[in-house]
């Protein structure tokens, strides 16, 4: 068989184009998951929350978190009537096992749950030197952990303490809002051991969201809002000493 | 009026530049992953690697499947709303293949007073008792089964 130039002409970019194909890595683990059409945030109800530590057990089970580190955790507040400016803030192993009574007396008491606010301006992305850690098109902070130098630059800068350098694999690591979880369909791991629906996983460009109407009767807040870091985790029923 | 000799050293150096620029691209072409900045300034690949991630908790829907009879029970007492797995821990093994992970049935003495202990900071109205007086040593499924925990089988209260 003979091969004309102008057949070799076409032959070679076809080829090319099979090579680029057969390079371009895995394919999509989540056929029928479009991220244009997901914004994904949390609404946490600090009414609801009972500080039984489900959600922090959950996360590592589902996360395989190291002991001692939390991707999620469970803060108690004391916040006395003399003092609302400085509360008592207690979390012993991030509230895994739940909390023992408190000595404090009076004032008012509540627990709050805390994880990555996956903010739309969010400091810890822009400060990483390789873009290791990024922004889905669905609105998730997420970190390649292959591609991760260990620099801790991200862990400093985020605001709300919610990265912490992994101790074997000496990468960042962080709360991936569950993605290998949402993508298919299911909610969070924390979201589903919650078992007073304090946590609820909510998408945002979803129309039908339960959250466009809780959001639109309740007295909601986020973090630090002062630091315009474009949080997602809405709490209802915030008090104002929580930091 | 400039000789040829004369610009001979500044080809000699283009010439070294024009090398490591080339070398500067092999290596960059080399080093930045294939998938880098596909959607942003970061490694596209790594979407799919973290989707890919195994699940540990199955979710109440696939519990719910073949479990109809216990999902009844629930639906009518006051844990309707509290997921299979937030008491019996992640179970999307047995989901595949119940027969290769059998789950163990939760021990009462931590896992109730885990949510139902008094404490000054849970809600207002949140069911807490404190266990020892309450329940005066006997295991709390002696007079509340877990799945409709009211007294009055069934009831909400």
């Amino acid at each position: 068989m003979t091969l004309t130039r102008r057949q070799l002409l076409v032959l070679l970019p076809a080829a090319a184009a099979a090579w680029d194909f057969v390079l371009a890595g895995t394919p999509e683990a989540a056929p029928n998951y479009n991220a244009s059409e997901h914004w994904w945030g949390m609404l946490l109800d600090i009414t609801k929350c009972i500080g039984c530590g489900s959600c922090v057990r959950a996360c590592a089970l589902e996360n395989d978190v190291p002991d001692g580190y939390f991707r999620t955790w469970v803060e108690r507040y004391h916040v006395s009537d003399f003092h609302i400016e400085n509360p008592v803030v207690d979390s012993p192993d991030g509230g895994k096992e739940g909390f023992p009574p408190s000595d404090l007396t009076g004032g008012k008491n509540f627990f709050v749950p805390k994880f990555c606010n996956h903010c739309v301006d969010s400091p810890c992305t822009q400060v990483c030197p390789v873009g290791a850690t990024f922004h889905t098109p669905d609105g998730v902070v997420l970190v390649d952990q292959n591609y991760c130098v260990g620099c801790r630059y991200c862990i400093q800068a985020c605001p709300y303490g919610c990265r912490f350098f992994h101790p074997t694999k000496h990468v960042a690591d962080k709360c991936t809002l569950c993605y290998h979880r949402i993508t298919k369909g299911l909610t969070t791991a924390c979201c589903e051991a919650c078992p007073t629906g304090a946590r609820q996983l909510a998408d945002l460009k979803d129309p039908n969201d339960p959250i466009h109407a809780f959001l639109k009767t309740h007295s909601v807040q986020v973090l630090k809002p002062h630091l315009a870091t474009g949080a997602k985790n809405f709490y209802n029923g915030l008090d104002g000493s929580v930091r | 009026m400039v000789k040829l000799q004369d610009i001979a050293h500044l080809l000699r150096m283009a010439a070294v530049f024009l090398l490591g620029l080339v070398l500067f691209l092999i290596f960059r072409s080399a080093f930045i992953p294939k998938s880098f900045g596909r959607y942003g300034h970061y490694r596209g690949d790594a979407i799919a690697e973290i989707t890919a991630r195994p699940i540990a908790y199955a979710g109440h829907e696939t519990c719910e499947g073949c479990h109809p009879d216990v999902a009844d029970t629930k639906s009518k007492g006051w844990h309707a709303h509290v997921n299979c797995e937030s008491c019996h821990g992640p179970l999307a093994k047995h989901a595949d293949d119940p027969t290769s992970l059998s789950p163990q049935k939760p021990d009462v003495a931590k896992l109730c007073v885990r949510c139902h202990s008094e404490n000054r900071a849970k809600p207002q109205g949140f069911p807490q008792v404190n266990a020892k007086e309450h329940s005066g040593g006997q295991l709390c499924n002696t007079c509340h089964q877990p799945h409709s925990p009211g007294i009055t089988q069934g009831a909400r209260k």
